[in-house]
């Protein structure tokens, strides 16, 4: 960070490695919560009507000078809390140290028109499409708090200026508090809104500064919604029917007649639930129940037939979802090289099981969930419960994790389902078979590839195309069988080589498996796809993986500085032992350019090791470089998770997987050392939480290749796979 | 009847002895801290300590821990002060936060085995899932507390 430009690295670059970051609060900022009352509480939920002190929707200011910033993004663990706050009172020009936040309201936010915008924690879009309105709720009232001093004291506005919530006067200096000005500022119209600051002028916003929640996360206090106690409030267990879209045939209740603090059973639809004074004795006697189910017309189903089904659908008519030059004519000029991927459904498997309490009145719902997406939630409740959507409060927590999963809220469809036959206060979990087996996972996909090589062993022409079952359509939200659906080709589509004949066919193909978001989306099985073929170019060509993609990246400066600090800080070239490899891969995904090098040793039975991680990412600005560097770290052990283990699989139509133990995950010990640098171009902030996720699966892939000589073209990049593989 | 002595508070519950301790922490005595994460001993999300030892709360009848002493994180410390609380909090260890109570309880029995630990020791007894991937942090955060324990 000398500002001098070496190896081609622009000043911009900076490095946030798990060394430098230790215990580096940064300098000259007071930490919430060490010398005021924490600056977040247990319960994140804030009020559904306006409050007193208050300057705007976004922001509250008490006579002590005490500022309560409105967040509209969910935390769900990314951070959103904290940076959003940030870019608020980058702009305020409050006193971090006497900042609160809350959610702001989801309800009030209907009530008023979009007040707070979308308010949804998906498409990593917490900071890239906030920060400009919420850098103007902050520079709006710290303008009109300007102007209430000015006007107090008889001066112009352009004479004042405003510093660690107070207002100056320059030449005076005499100066008066936010607290003291809030109730005048609040009735201050401005003729002219204030222009948002540059990043040259930021104070706040890039700086390293400790996370507002982590004080509440290490003590058992904050609160999420599985942790919510309401009054009278009883349990409720719920088993739903193994196969999607069958339904509850019979319930033989007679083993739990009697049973100590079991209120009743309740029939739905395609689930049956217990509800009883404890959830763990409604647990146990929905264990006990003798349960029919007519498991529908998909009851045979199976992941094979789903394997089958995706390869032969890469065979029949598709969309063209990109198509330049000629790739028909261009693959007639040369060899053709072909490889053919797949991936498998993988579940959220967030840490905090789905759960959801309701207290469902006559003509008024209240319920606490942890939501991604609060307007929503709040939409999605009104449609379960016939309630005025105006009548309907979503109080939302602290999420137990999300990766896509907290947006369609089948728990609460649940609960509220049940609240109508108990009439009672209600709290809703779900077993963590449940969960995982009642997710919305991930779409199964293939794709297969053709490709010609100039004389320059560079590509003339690929032709891609992809199978892949459609979110949309599962949600119901789109019939979009003859249309493209932008997110099923993201990774493909969207690539920045430079390919002179290029096309992307997509056929949409769904089975009764729903799917939905999985953090990275699309990337995460299409950059598999991409860049392990780019990788099998690179081979054939006989040309080292890492300078084929330089070679084809000429004209696009910041993914060249991300590929070149990859490799510069990877060692790439440098000689590793026998049975050891590394491989590289970059993407494009959710708004930020992410480039991985990954080091592997594969042993003789198939089992690989990851020894290493080195990644680069270049989301354009960072509003925190300690969350950040945490968002990458975060996607990369997600993305190991399910690149080495994710497979979830079909047998008799039903989920196979039930928990942990069928379902592995990454632990501490399999996490190898991770380095995440920066290489930022600026202009706009990019997405930070999703893009470490979608190049782990192919750096792996193409370092199992460079240690075995074997190409696997199927995820999970397991041992059984490997020793399959050609 | 059962007797438990939790964060040096003796209660006595008319509970069946079967009840997982998990959930007697949580719905009997309102200590959410402790969380569910898989009812199977497999992600550590509902540690505790038993008489010093790091249980996995789901898992232990309640029944089998009448009289002995139970540490949640409710009572790990006053105010946050604990050792491995405070590097916690200098290397912001939590994304969600919802596993951490569990990982802070696992390391701070894993300290007392281990009052200089290896990264082949965390790795070998540190075994709690965090899906949003603070591993790196939580091993640094184990070592920052080692160094404060000794201090």
């Amino acid at each position: 960070m000398d500002g001098s430009l070496k190896n081609g690295l622009t000043r911009r670059q900076f490095i946030v490695t798990t060394v430098t970051t230790a215990g580096g609060f940064a300098v000259g900022i007071a930490i919430p919560g060490t010398a005021h009352a924490l600056p977040l509480a247990p319960q994140l939920w804030g009020a559904d009507t306006p409050g007193p002190h208050e300057i705007s929707a976004w922001i509250v200011i008490d006579p002590d000078g005490t500022v309560t910033i409105r967040l509209p993004i969910a935390e769900m663990g990314q951070g959103a809390a904290t940076a959003t706050a940030m870019m608020v009172a980058e702009e305020l020009e409050c006193d971090w140290s006497r900042i609160k936040g809350e959610y702001a309201s989801a309800n009030r936010n209907l009530q008023e028109n979009g007040v707070y915008h979308d308010m949804e924690a998906i498409g990593s879009r917490g900071v890239r499409t906030t920060w400009q309105y919420l850098q103007q709720a902050g520079a709006s009232a710290r303008a009109r708090l300007v102007a209430a001093a000015a006007k107090r004291w008889n001066v112009a506005p352009e004479q004042c200026d405003a510093s660690q919530g107070k207002v100056f006067h320059k030449t005076s200096g005499r100066s008066l508090g936010y607290g003291a000005l809030a109730s005048d500022a609040a009735k201050i119209q401005l003729a002219q809104e204030p222009a948002i600051k540059t990043s040259d002028q930021y104070r706040l916003i890039g700086k390293p500064i400790p996370r507002l929640d982590t004080p509440l996360k290490i003590n058992g206090t904050a609160q999420y919604a599985i942790d919510i106690r309401i009054p009278g409030m009883v349990y409720a267990a719920v088993a739903s029917c193994p196969v999607f879209g069958g339904k509850l045939a019979s319930v033989d209740d007679s083993k739990i007649k009697g049973r100590r603090g079991v209120l009743r059973v309740v029939k739905l639809d395609d689930a049956v639930a217990v509800v009883a004074d404890r959830y763990w004795r409604a647990q146990q006697a929905l264990a006990d129940l003798g349960i029919q189910w007519d498991m529908g017309p998909d009851a045979a189903a199976t992941s094979a037939q789903f394997r089958k089904l995706y390869r032969d659908t890469l065979d029949g008519p598709m969309v063209t979802a990109r198509n330049d030059g000629d790739v028909d004519g261009a693959l007639k000029t040369g060899k053709v090289i072909e490889a053919l991927y797949e991936a498998p459904h993988v579940a959220h498997a967030q840490m905090e099981p789905l759960n959801a309490t309701v207290d469902l009145q006559p003509d008024k719902l209240d319920v606490w969930l942890g939501s991604q997406a609060p307007p929503d939630a709040l939409k999605q409740a009104a449609a379960a419960s016939g309630i005025d959507p105006r009548q309907v409060h979503i109080h939302n927590c602290y999420l137990g994790g999300g990766f896509g999963r907290r947006t369609e809220h089948d728990e609460m469809r649940h609960a509220i389902a049940i609240a109508k036959v108990v009439q009672r206060p209600l709290k809703l979990v779900w077993s963590r078979e449940q969960d995982m087996r009642h997710d919305r996972y991930r779409p199964q996909a293939a794709a297969s590839f053709k490709a010609v090589l100039g004389t320059d062993g560079l590509p003339v022409a690929i032709d891609s195309r992809i199978a892949c079952g459609s979110i949309l359509r599962s949600l119901g939200e789109s019939q979009v069988e003859s249309g493209v659906e932008e997110m099923a080709v993201d990774g493909v589509s969207n690539i920045y080589y430079r390919v002179p004949n290029f096309r992307v066919g997509l056929a949409l193909k769904n089975t009764h498996v729903p799917v939905m978001y999985w953090r990275s989306v699309g990337g995460s099985q299409n950059v598999f796809f991409m860049e392990s073929f780019v990788d099998e170019l690179a081979h054939a060509a006989g040309q080292d993986p890492y300078e084929f993609r330089r070679a084809m990246l000429a004209d696009r400066k910041d993914l060249l500085n991300v590929l070149d600090l990859i490799a510069k800080k990877s060692n790439w070239g440098s000689p590793l032992p026998a049975g050891r490899g590394r491989g590289i891969a970059i993407a494009e995904n959710h708004h930020a350019l992410i480039g991985q090098v990954i080091e592997v040793t594969v042993n003789p039975k198939g089992d690989v090791r990851v020894d290493r991680v080195v990644a680069a990412v270049d989301c354009y600005r960072v509003v925190n470089p300690r969350i950040a560097e945490s968002q990458v770290t975060g996607g990369i052990v997600y993305g190991l998770s399910a690149a080495l283990h994710g497979e979830i699989t079909i047998k008799d139509g039903a989920v196979e997987q039930g928990n942990f133990d069928t379902y592995p995950v990454l632990r501490l010990a399999d996490t190898p050392p991770i380095e995440v640098y920066f290489s930022l171009s600026g202009g706009k902030f990019g997405g930070i939480g999703e893009t470490g996720v979608a190049t782990v699966a192919p750096a792996i892939a193409n370092a199992i290749f460079a240690a075995t000589g074997k190409r696997i073209r199927q995820l999970p990049l397991s041992a059984a796979n490997i020793a399959g593989a050609a | 009847m059962i007797t438990l002595k939790v964060n040096g508070t003796t209660h006595k519950l008319d509970i069946e002895p079967e009840t997982p301790l998990l959930w007697v922490l949580r719905d009997e005595l309102g200590l959410t801290g402790t969380k569910f994460g898989c009812g199977i001993a497999q992600c550590g999300a509902c540690t505790i300590h038993i008489n010093g030892e790091a249980m996995r709360s789901c898992s232990v009848p309640a029944g089998t821990a009448d009289g002995a002493a139970i540490l949640t994180i409710e009572g790990l410390s006053k105010d946050s002060k604990h050792p491995v609380q405070q590097a916690w909090l200098a290397e912001d260890v939590p994304q969600c936060g919802y596993c951490q109570s569990g990982q802070i309880m696992a390391a701070v029995a894993f300290l007392k085995q281990f009052p200089k630990p290896t990264d082949a020791d965390i790795d070998s007894n540190l075994t709690n899932i965090c899906r949003c991937g603070t591993y790196p942090r939580i091993r640094r955060a184990i070592h920052h507390a080692a160094t404060l324990i000794k201090a």
